[in-house]
C-alpha cells in the first residue's frame, strides 16, 4: 500500500426500521485518493456520506478518521476535524451574495461571540476572492446566490467547502443538471482539488467518472458488489447485471 | 460615522428610523392630549415584543407564539417593585398584616414571599428585568433546541408555556395578585407616575428604549451573526455542516428578543400603572405576532407601525364592534399572510418607494434647471 488509510470504515449498518440502507459495509480511502461511489437507486450511496458526516447515526459499526472515531460526534465538531460534504442539491444560502456565502464558511468565528466580532479583514477576503476565482465566480462575487444558474450554484457549494480547506470532502452528484461545458470545468476543477486531500464522489455520469476517478466503488443494496480501477469494475459481470447492464 | 449608516442600513435604513423618531417624539406629543398619548405610549410597549419577532421570527425563521411570557417577566417584576413601595406599612396599617401588599392580605398570607424581598431594590429590579427574560429564554431554548425542536413543535410549545404560566400566575393568587394582577401601583422612588408629567416623561423614556433597541437589533444584524441567522432560516443543514453549533445561535436570538419583550413589559408597567395575566396569555402572545407581520416581518420599524396600527384599530373597532373585531384581526393576518406577506413595508417598499423617488429627483430637478435661468438673468 503506498499511501495512508485516510478514512476506513467498518462494519458499519444502519437500519430504517428493520430496513438495512447499509448493511456491514467496510470501505477504506486513503490519503489523496479520490473516490467515486457508483450504484443504482437505493443501494444506499447517499445514505453512506450522511453516516460519515453524522447526518444519520449508525447502528453498529465504526466510522474513523485519521484515527478518530466519528460516529459519536456531533455534526459541527466533524466539520471542524475537516469532513465537508456536499449535498444533492445545491445548498445555499439564496438570500445571501456569493461573497457572503463563502464568507459564512470561512472557518473563522464559529461561535456566537466569535461570529459577533467577526471583521471581515484583508486575509480573510483574499481567500474569498481566490475560492472564488477557483470556483469559476468571480466575476460573481456581489450577485446574490439565488439568481446563479444550477451549474453555479453546484460550484458555489463547492466552493463553500473548498474555503474550509477540509481533509475529506464528499460530494453527493455534483454535475447533475449541469450543461457538458460545465461538466467539464468541474472534472477539471475536481482533479485540482482532489491535491493534498481526500475526494468522495457519488455520481452517476460514467464518462464524467470515468475523467476523475482513481478508484471505484459499486453499492447494491446497501451492501459493497465491488471495489477496484474503472476497468475492473465495468468488466465485472456482476456489476454489469445489476446496474451497468441498462 | 461610515460604520455607523452600515450598521443602521445605509441612507435609506436611517430615514426610517428618523422618520419614526419624528412620529414619536414630535408628531405625537404635539398633537395628542395626554390621555391619548399614554394610550399610544402603551401600544409602543407592545412594538418591544413585536421587534423581538422580526429578530426571532422574521431573521431566524423561529416562531414563538409565547413571546406575552417575557413580556409579562419584564412587567411583573417593575409591577413587584412598584407594589412594595405602595405597600408601606403606614399605608397598609388598616390591613391583618401592615406592610405587605393588599392582595397578600386578602389571602391570608402573613409575611412577604421570600420571593418578593429582592424586589424591594430598584438596582435589583433593573436587573432582574434584563436577566430573567435572557435566563428563562436561555434555558428553554437550550432544552429546546439542542434537541433539535423547531417549526411548528417550537410554536406549540412555546404558546403551552404561555398557558402554563398564565395558569400558574392566576391559581398562585396569594403571591401573584391572581386573576386581577397587581394593581394600585402609585410612586417610583417617591415619584408619583399617575401624574400628567410622568407620564410625559415615561412615554419619552419608553419611546427612546424602543428606538434603542432597534438600533442595537441593527448592530447584531449588521454582523456576521446577522447573516447567520438568515442562512439558518433558510438552509439549516448547510449552517451545520459548515462547523456551527447551529443551537446555540438559536439560543441566543431567542434571549434577546425575550429580553427586549421584557423590557417592553416594564414600560407597560409604569405606563399604565398595572401588571395582569390578561396580558402574557396566548392571545396577547399572537396579537404580537400580527403586529410584526402586519409591520413587515423582515422590518425592525414596521413593527412599530404593525403595532401602532393594529392596537389602534382594536381601541377605535372595538368600541363599536367589541365582538367583530377578533374576526377582522383574524381576518388581517390571513390577508397579510396570503396577499402581502412582506406586511407594511414591503407595501411601500414595492408600491410608495418607487413613487417618492420619483417625486424627490422631480423636485430636485426643478431647482436646477431654474438655477441657470437666474444665472442668465444676472448676467
Amino acid at each position: 500500500m503506498s499511501n495512508k488509510i485516510a478514512l476506513s470504515i467498518e462494519g458499519l449498518t444502519v437500519s430504517f426500521d428493520g430496513f438495512k440502507a447499509v448493511d456491514d459495509l467496510n470501505l477504506y480511502v486513503e490519503e489523496n485518493e479520490l473516490r467515486v461511489i457508483i450504484g443504482p437507486n437505493g443501494a444506499g450511496k447517499t445514505t453512506v456520506l450522511d453516516l460519515i458526516c453524522g447526518k444519520t447515526k449508525a447502528t453498529s459499526g465504526s466510522i474513523e478518521f485519521k484515527g478518530i472515531e466519528l460516529t459519536r460526534l456531533p455534526e459541527y465538531k466533524l466539520v471542524q476535524l475537516g469532513v465537508g460534504r456536499k449535498f444533492q442539491t445545491p445548498s445555499i444560502y439564496e438570500n445571501l451574495t456569493v461573497l457572503e456565502n463563502l464568507e459564512i464558511s470561512y472557518p473563522e468565528g464559529r461561535s456566537v461571540l466569535g461570529s459577533l466580532m467577526f471583521r471581515r479583514t484583508a486575509e480573510v477576503e483574499q481567500k474569498i476572492i481566490d475560492t472564488a476565482r477557483m470556483i469559476f465566480l468571480e466575476e460573481h462575487l456581489n450577485t446574490q446566490s439565488g439568481l446563479l444558474s444550477h451549474g453555479q450554484k453546484q460550484w458555489l457549494e463547492i466552493g463553500m467547502l473548498l474555503i474550509q480547506d477540509p481533509a475529506l470532502l464528499m460530494l453527493d452528484e455534483p454535475v447533475a443538471g449541469m450543461s457538458v461545458v460545465e461538466r467539464e470545468k468541474t472534472a477539471e476543477l475536481l482533479n485540482k482539488i482532489a491535491k493534498g486531500r481526500s475526494l468522495i464522489v457519488i455520481e452517476h455520469d460514467m464518462e464524467f467518472v470515468k475523467r476523475i476517478a482513481h478508484k471505484v466503488t459499486v453499492l447494491h443494496q446497501g451492501k459493497l458488489l465491488a471495489e477496484g480501477s474503472m476497468e475492473s469494475v465495468q468488466s465485472n459481470p456482476k456489476v454489469v447485471e445489476v446496474y451497468l447492464g441498462h | 460615522m461610515k460604520a455607523l449608516g452600515k450598521i443602521l442600513g445605509g441612507k435609506a435604513g436611517a430615514m426610517d428610523l428618523l422618520v419614526i423618531a419624528a412620529i414619536i417624539f414630535v408628531v405625537f406629543p404635539l398633537g395628542l392630549d395626554i390621555f391619548r398619548l399614554n394610550l399610544v405610549g402603551k401600544y409602543l410597549t407592545f412594538a418591544y415584543c413585536a421587534v423581538g419577532l422580526v429578530m426571532l421570527w422574521g431573521y431566524g425563521g423561529i416562531l414563538s407564539l409565547g413571546q406575552g411570557v417575557f413580556f409579562g417577566i419584564g412587567g411583573y417584576c417593575m409591577a413587584m417593585f412598584l407594589k412594595l413601595e405602595a405597600s408601606d406599612p403606614v399605608s397598609t396599617a388598616h390591613q391583618t398584616t401592615p406592610g405587605i401588599p393588599d392582595f397578600m392580605d386578602w389571602n391570608q398570607v402573613t409575611h412577604l414571599p421570600a420571593f418578593w424581598e429582592p424586589f424591594h431594590s430598584f438596582a435589583f429590579t433593573l436587573l432582574a428585568i434584563v436577566v430573567i427574560p435572557a435566563v428563562v429564554a436561555y434555558i428553554i431554548g437550550v432544552s429546546m433546541f439542542k434537541r433539535r425542536v423547531s417549526g411548528v413543535y417550537f410554536s406549540i410549545i412555546t404558546q403551552a408555556i404561555a398557558a402554563i404560566v398564565t395558569i400558574l400566575v392566576v391559581g398562585q393568587q396569594g403571591f401573584t395578585g391572581g386573576i386581577n394582577g397587581i394593581t394600585d401601583l402609585k410612586t417610583l422612588h417617591g415619584w408619583n407616575i399617575n401624574t400628567d408629567s410622568a407620564k410625559y416623561v415615561l412615554y419619552f423614556v419608553n419611546g427612546a428604549l424602543l428606538l434603542l433597541s432597534i438600533v442595537l437589533s441593527k448592530l447584531v444584524l449588521s454582523t456576521k451573526l446577522g447573516r447567520l441567522l438568515l442562512a439558518l432560516r433558510d438552509k439549516e443543514d448547510r449552517v451545520r455542516f459548515s462547523g456551527y453549533d447551529v443551537a446555540n445561535f438559536k439560543v441566543f436570538v431567542f434571549s434577546l428578543a425575550a429580553v427586549i419583550s421584557a423590557i417592553g413589559g416594564a414600560m407597560f408597567t409604569l405606563q399604565v400603572g398595572f401588571m395582569s395575566p390578561s396580558i402574557i396569555g396566548i392571545v396577547p402572545s399572537i396579537e404580537m405576532v400580527i403586529f410584526a407581520a402586519i409591520g413587515g416581518r423582515m422590518s425592525l420599524v414596521g413593527a412599530i407601525y404593525g403595532a401602532l396600527l393594529v392596537n389602534y384599530g382594536k381601541t377605535a373597532f372595538s368600541e363599536s364592534f367589541p365582538t367583530l373585531w377578533l374576526f377582522f384581526m383574524g381576518l388581517l393576518f390571513i390577508g397579510v399572510v396570503m396577499v402581502f406577506p412582506e406586511g407594511l413595508s414591503g407595501l411601500y417598499k414595492v408600491h410608495l418607494e418607487p413613487k417618492l423617488r420619483q417625486l424627490l429627483t422631480k423636485a430636485r430637478r426643478k431647482p436646477a434647471s431654474s438655477k441657470p435661468s437666474i444665472e442668465n438673468a444676472g448676467a
